[in-house]
């Protein structure tokens, strides 16, 4: 019977990330993952919107082949007679293309407003949430000493932070600024990943949480690594390997077993089992508690608590394998396209999943990875596309259902590039069902949790279950779902990993 | 369908029973208790408790609240839902147990019957589906609602078993406090019966199908004529309770499921009832809380029984330290016509149940001819069960 | 020109209660009301001969104990009768009853599920403990978090004191209440559709909102948190109609002294140097008085009444983006005979409550997109009431006067204002759908008032209809309600002070914001008020 000091569940970017700040105390570490190969859902990502920068330097990626190939990938605001508006440096510092005066400067307004209100919120990622209890002082002092930071940035704006916290990024667009692209792109940014529309209250706090993070100390800025996101992974991957991790796919955890309220051991599905008294598992909490622990081992509450826990996935995968490259009336290529051509047209998109429906005309970012390569043009080019909005469980069921989707999406994207359906070779496509199933992720969410504001900070991912630790000592909490949520990050498992051993891992 | 949306025009059931205790009800005096209409007392309340300790009462239990469980997972999810370990009720036995929330809270106590089939059978005072329901995740089991499908009666005092004999169930006399055995009710029907009750004295208590239910009652009533038999109702059976120092959710403490104010829920601790937690058991409801309870010592209230001098009743009285500084209250009192004694059950705060518990006083207002008096009485903590007499106990029971 | 001390410009219930609270402290006190009648939207109208509507607001439970006594409105005239239960009615035939008696109401959810029968015990503790913690900050001015002021700081203490007093779990069970939508709140409670959907409907009324929108859940506090004589959640009619609840505050104001003139509304609030010096009519008249209060929403006031150059440029913006989207109209009946449902038993108590026929939540969220889309939803929400079925004032005996609140309804079709037309094709669209559950229903009309957000403004001024006087979303509550730095009734111009549900704690008739503001009011003339503490909750 293997033992080893810790055992890290799940080999995706929180996994790997808890992994690497365990092995750099010292522990003894494996990683177990069921497929067989590492990355999860961050496989599905084709671009970087923020890596922790804690992970980037404690595990020295770069020295392990991350290599950014565009530190700052523009957005194009795809317009389908070609009237595009791009969208350049970290959050859309300029923009190009017809936009009126009045917008540029109302734009540049409240972009600063935006970032420097997020830039408040991020000290908060790096920290376990705080909680709201009197005889729990210290992370309510660091709240104090954030509180006390809101004050320093004087009045005006700290009202109007407090106005923008809890609002609907619909109505900040609509007072703010006039043209469509530009706000339905933003809307859309808002709402990637999110199971919510622009209209939807507190929809802003998903843009905040975006233009919060940072990649390569650029906050707001979407970066793409040479060789796409599975780079990050392979670095990753590398720099745990090189501290001593010990890595092993293929293996599925079946049951963790606790003792008198304290973990034990890990059983895989072959039988073999690692006895440890320190478990962190990137894992969906509700597989972890509800699936490998055990719902008879907590208590009721918990239970409740956990079922409680939202995790609609609303967001589709596709890719496409094209013969040749496609048009978009002339847009630059080398960008991340957006298919969102007003708020109205993203709201209408989500109207769909909260009847069990994907949306008719679909809103969606598009990548081209080659057009990022210097490699020579092949002939074939992969498009890979993020499209909203899909339900995990679709009322018409996704055999028939999946086709019926594919051809909506093929018919927004032919009306932003006539003549891209005749150049598809083979489309995959992945529906929020077929993510939940691949990645054994309940729900097929991105954030694993939905990251709404009753499922936030000390909320994440629900009441009792914020502090990464759980009700069998030494069994922590990694995944997407914990605070602060997903993303091709690692912050969750990073703070995931620090709280276990700050408490004294197994104690 | 149609008919069952008419209950706006009676809110409250009856119970299998109601033909006979509505003819019975000489005053029509009913009470709601758990939905149903149910009787306070037949004609003469003093009477009827009398024969509940000197010859036997009838009392309809149909509106207790009733859970079947069962299925293969059925011991350890109820191990897991209540305090007690439940693999050592072997089929045959019932015992006392209480449950609680995550914070080591109280959400009511009852009985846990293990009937002869293997099913379980949880008898208590509030409904909790949902929280069963909740608690059943994980578990192969399967549990029901089933207080409307199974009529009750309980048969208590020092005559009980000898009405049972003479109503063709003698077999009964083997049965020991708290075991329970089925028997046959005239030709096709059955009646389960476990010596059981609510009254601190000898007694059993009756199940049946509500078919079966007026059967029942009638050859109870007419074979117990002889030995005194008479329906009582809540008022009669509420004084034999507080005499047995029994607590209920909701009049003694308030049920963590529906407690408004946090501050007013209480753990097996503050209730006496700590001597049912079997922490080596395995995981139950609250667990985690009540070992951190156990082991801070941090029990914050005692529930007690007070010997208050005098002969004045202390319902809902306050309970003070030397005469000034309040540290409890009282939820149930009586000038108890068994014991002779003036005596309550009271919720105090710590340590004023025992280390200081020398100086009590208890702030009654007495109502003379429409006036009230106020009084400050000298009470003393004494055991909670003020009436326990031997009979009770033995085996065989006596016959009167 | 007559000079007052103060002028309230507004006869609406938060105007008048204001007039009455700075009356009875010896202000000599005008209140001006553009219309022949005063009372806003809760008001008895006569539409019909014989028939009395309340044609706005309809059903009572908001309005503060506390100002009833002080103001004695009961000695004025008041009666607030509670009203029995509701039921929804399904497609299908069958429908959910509530009821009064909790045993009566159990058996009922029960037939749909066991389980939620019991859970709606839990849920209604759960609701309970919420409206323990939100009620108190009612009658209180919401602190300034960016100020230094002792005042600011000790209410923002007593805040952190009322919230750290709870359990830790406590405080995240309350917030995630506050943040969620009803419909994943009630998601967590019941297996039901129709319980869910009867439950839902308190989240959105009054709202542009769906039940699906996060923060719809506070809406439902919003609903709940009032009470009829202690029974917290439960509502009930002013007899007389709504009119009533305002005919007392003007009797109560005028035994105290204050006048009032009805008939022309403020043309122009009068600003010298930065502080108000009184009124202008649309009539001509002129009054003057250092204090002037408007009961008008935060748009009206600002934006048609007060000269821009006389207002600082940031407050105009937020003004103007202050949002005050109306979504809802009324439908107001004189039925010749009281209708039938078939579903109902005839001696059924639900047809003395509130009558719904969404039986699903996302029936109900399908007609808040229909609303989004700029549209009056083709399947709407309708809360019916016949409150003549408990009040005899209302109309001659057998006949009815029958109260449609209708959801969703937009301030415009698709960007262009509402015609003629659109309000008869959605006052029909309300007919039909009651013709459905009641066949034969049409023929029991005698008259019909139909009013879109179009008429709410014309009327009652009411800015986009919207009944609340500004949404309730978090960026509109508390210390940003009705924009930020402005939450403590004061305005930019001295002298000038705001009164209506666009301030602190927002609609309903509820004449807490008038209250507070002529306690705020007072307190800055250093007059002693004539208000107790707010009243324990139970």
């Amino acid at each position: 019977m293997p033992s080893c000091d810790a055992i890290v569940i799940g080999g995706g970017i929180n996994g790997l990330a808890a992994a690497g700040r365990l092995a750099l105390s010292g522990a003894k570490v494996t990683l177990l993952e069921t497929a067989p190969e590492l990355g999860g859902m961050a496989t599905l990502a084709h671009l970087c919107m923020g890596l922790d920068p804690r992970l980037e330097k404690s595990l020295a990626l770069a020295d392990h082949g991350l290599v950014w190939a565009e530190r700052n990938v523009s957005s194009t605001a795809l317009s389908p007679d070609g009237n595009h508006i791009v969208l350049k440096g970290a959050f859309a510092e300029t923009v190009e293309g017809s936009l009126s005066a009045e917008d540029r400067r109302a734009w540049t307004s409240l972009r600063d407003t935006l970032l420097r209100n997020a830039a408040l919120l991020a000290p908060f990622k790096a920290m376990p949430p705080p909680r709201l209890a009197r005889d729990h002082g210290t992370p309510l002092l660091d709240l104090l000493r954030n509180g006390l930071a809101l004050r320093r940035m004087g009045r005006d704006n700290l009202r109007e932070f407090l106005r923008l916290m809890l609002i609907n990024v619909a109505d900040v667009l609509d007072d703010e600024l006039a043209d469509d692209r530009l706000k339905g792109l933003i809307a859309f940014d808002t709402v990637l990943g999110h199971h919510a529309g622009p209209r939807s209250p507190n929809s802003l706090l998903g843009l905040y949480h975006r233009i919060s993070s940072e990649v390569n100390g650029q906050q707001g800025a979407i970066a793409l690594p040479r060789g796409g996101v599975a780079a990050v992974i392979a670095a990753l991957a590398g720099a745990v390997r090189a501290r001593g991790v010990t890595i092993q796919t293929g293996a599925r955890v079946k049951a963790i077993t606790a003792e008198d309220d304290r973990v034990q051991s890990v059983t895989l599905e072959s039988g073999e089992i690692f006895t440890t008294s320190l478990v962190v598992s990137a894992l969906h909490p509700a597989t972890t508690l509800l699936s490998l622990v055990g719902a008879p081992v907590l208590d009721t509450g918990v239970v409740r608590n956990v079922r409680n826990i939202k995790s609609r996935g609303s967001t589709a995968k596709l890719t496409l394998t094209l013969q040749g490259k496609p048009d978009f009336h002339g847009a630059d290529l080398r960008s991340r396209l957006v298919i969102a051509p007003s708020v109205r047209a993203v709201e209408e998109a989500f109207n769909a999943v909260k009847y069990g429906a994907f949306s008719e005309a679909p809103v969606m970012e598009l990548l081209l990875p080659q057009a990022f390569s210097t490699e020579p043009d092949l002939g074939r080019h992969t498009l890979s596309a993020l499209v909203q909005f899909a339900p995990h469980d679709l009322r018409m069921g996704w055999v028939k259902g999946k086709p019926a989707f594919l051809k909506a999406i093929m018919k927004q994207l032919e009306h932003f590039a006539p003549g891209i359906g005749k150049q598809v070779i083979a489309a995959d496509l992945l529906t929020p069902h077929d993510i939940a199933q691949h990645f054994g992720a309940p729900g097929g969410q991105w954030h694993h949790a939905e990251l709404s504001v009753e499922q936030m900070l000390f909320l994440r991912p629900g009441v009792g279950l914020a502090q990464y630790a759980t009700p069998v000592r030494g069994l922590y909490l990694a995944s997407a779902a914990m605070h602060p949520g997903g993303g091709v990050n690692g912050s969750a498992g990073w703070n995931a990993a620090g709280h276990a051993l700050a408490k004294g891992g197994a104690a | 369908m149609k008919n069952a949306q008419l209950h706006f025009r009676q809110p409250l059931q009856t119970t299998p029973f109601h033909a006979h205790t509505s003819a019975a009800n000489k005053l029509n005096a009913w009470a709601p208790w758990a939905g149903y209409t149910t009787a306070l007392n037949f004609g003469d309340e003093t009477m009827e408790y009398t024969a509940l300790r000197n010859q036997a009462g009838l009392y309809d239990l149909s509106p207790m609240v009733k859970y079947e469980i069962s299925g293969p997972d059925a011991v350890r999810y109820l191990s897991r839902l209540t305090l007690r370990d439940v693999a050592k009720l072997a089929p045959g036995h019932v015992h006392y147990t209480a449950w609680c929330d995550d914070e080591g809270k109280l959400i009511d106590d009852g009985t846990l019957f293990h009937l002869p089939d293997g099913r379980f059978r949880l008898c208590c005072q509030e409904r909790h589906l949902p929280w069963l329901m909740d608690s059943a995740i994980g578990f192969d089991v399967r549990v029901r609602d089933e207080s409307e499908a199974v009529a009750a009666l309980s048969l208590q005092g020092p005559c009980a078993y000898a009405v049972l004999a003479r109503a063709g169930f003698a077999d009964a006399k083997s049965l020991k406090p708290f075991q329970l055995a089925e028997y046959r009710l005239g030709k096709s029907g059955k009646v389960m019966i476990s010596r059981t009750g609510f009254t601190a004295d000898l007694g059993y208590e009756l199940w049946t199908s509500p078919d079966k239910a007026l059967e029942l009652w009638d050859v109870l009533m007419e074979k117990g004529a002889l030995h005194g038999l008479r329906p009582i109702g809540t008022t009669a059976l509420n004084m034999a309770r507080i005499e047995a120092g029994f607590m209920i959710a909701n009049m003694d403490f308030v049920s963590a499921t529906t407690a408004l104010r946090p501050d007013r829920t209480r753990s097996p601790f503050d209730m006496a009832l700590d001597w049912m937690i079997d922490f080596n058991k395995g995981p139950f409801n609250g667990r985690a809380a009540l070992k951190r309870e156990r082991e801070a010592a941090s029990t914050q209230w005692a529930f007690v029984g007070l010997d208050i001098d005098g002969n004045v009743e202390a319902e809902h009285a306050l309970v003070y330290d030397n005469k000034k500084h309040e540290v409890g209250h009282i939820t149930a009192a009586l000038w108890s016509p068994t014991t002779k004694r003036n005596i309550a059950l009271a919720m105090l705060r710590r340590p004023y149940h025992a280390e200081k518990s020398g100086n009590l006083w208890v702030e009654i207002y007495a109502l003379r001819e429409l006036e009230y008096h106020k009084l400050m009485v000298k009470a003393a903590v004494v055991p909670r069960q003020f009436f326990n007499p031997a009979r009770r106990r033995a085996t065989p029971p006596g016959m009167m | 020109m007559s000079r007052y001390d103060a002028i309230v410009a507004g006869g609406g219930h938060n105007g008048l209660v204001t007039a009455c609270y700075l009356a009875r402290a010896g202000l000599k006190t005008l209140v001006v009301e553009k219309n022949d009648w005063v009372g806003g939207a809760a008001v008895s109208r006569s539409l019909h001969p014989g028939f009395t509507y309340s044609n706005c607001s309809y059903v009572s439970s908001l309005l503060r104990p506390e100002i009833m006594r002080e103001l004695e409105l009961p000695k004025h005239g008041l009666q607030i009768l509670p009203y029995e239960g509701g039921a929804v009615f399904m497609k299908g035939g069958g429908y959910l009853a509530m009821y009064r008696d909790h045993e009566a109401n159990r058996r009922e959810f029960a037939r749909f599920s066991p389980r939620d029968a019991e859970s709606y015990d839990r849920y209604s503790r759960d609701v309970l403990r919420h409206c323990r913690f939100i009620r108190p900050l009612l009658l209180r001015t919401p602190p300034d978090p960016t100020s230094f002021r002792p005042r600011d700081l000790s209410e923002l203490a007593f805040l952190g004191r009322k919230l750290f007093a709870m359990p830790e779990k406590d405080i995240y069970a309350m917030i995630r209440f506050w943040t969620m939508s009803i419909s994943d709140f009630l998601d967590e409670y019941f297996e039901t559709p129709v319980i869910k959907a009867y439950l839902a409907v308190s989240a959105i009324i009054g709202t542009a909102l769906g039940p699906m929108s996060p923060g719809s859940a506070y809406v439902l506090l919003h609903h709940y948190m009032g009470d009829v004589d202690g029974n917290i959640g439960a509502w009930g009619f002013a007899r007389g109609g709504m009119g009533s609840i305002t005919q007392a505050l003007m009797a109560s104001f005028k035994a105290a002294g204050g006048e009032v003139r009805t008939g022309s509304g403020i043309e122009k609030i009068l600003v010298r140097n930065g502080r108000t010096t009184g009124v202008a009519l649309a009539n001509g008249d002129e009054f003057t008085a250092p204090l002037v209060i408007s009961n008008m929403d935060v748009k009206r006031t600002f934006l048609k009444h007060v000269e821009e150059r006389d207002l600082p440029p940031a407050f105009v913006k937020s003004v103007k983006r202050f949002k005050i989207r109306g979504s809802s109209g009324k439908v107001n009946i004189a039925l010749d005979a009281l209708p039938r449902f078939p579903a109902l038993p005839d001696d059924s108590p639900c047809i003395r409550g509130d009558m719904h026929f969404t039986d699903s939540i996302e029936r109900l969220e399908l007609a808040y997109d229909d609303w989004k889309a700029g549209h009056f939803s083709r399947d709407p929400f309708l809360d019916m009431m016949i409150p003549t079925t408990t009040d005899p004032t209302m109309t001659p005996p057998g006949k009815h006067f029958m109260s449609c609140f209708v959801q969703y309804a937009p301030p415009k079709i698709e960007g262009r204002d509402w015609t003629d037309a659109d309000r008869d094709a959605f006052g029909q669209t309300v007919l039909n759908q009651i013709e459905e559950y009641s066949p034969g229903f049409k023929k029991l009309v005698l008259h019909a008032e139909v009013r879109t957000p179009r008429e709410l403004e014309a009327e009652v001024g009411l800015t986009e209809g919207n009944i609340f006087q500004g949404e309730l979303t978090f960026d509109q509550l508390l210390f940003n309600r009705p924009v930020p730095g402005y939450a403590q009734y004061r305005s930019p111009i001295e002298g000038l002070w705001m009164c209506g549900s666009s301030t602190h704690p927002g609609g309903g008739v509820m004449g807490a914001p008038g209250r507070n503001a002529a306690a705020e009011i007072l307190r800055s003339l250093k007059k002693p008020a004539a208000m107790g503490e707010a009243y324990a909750v139970l």
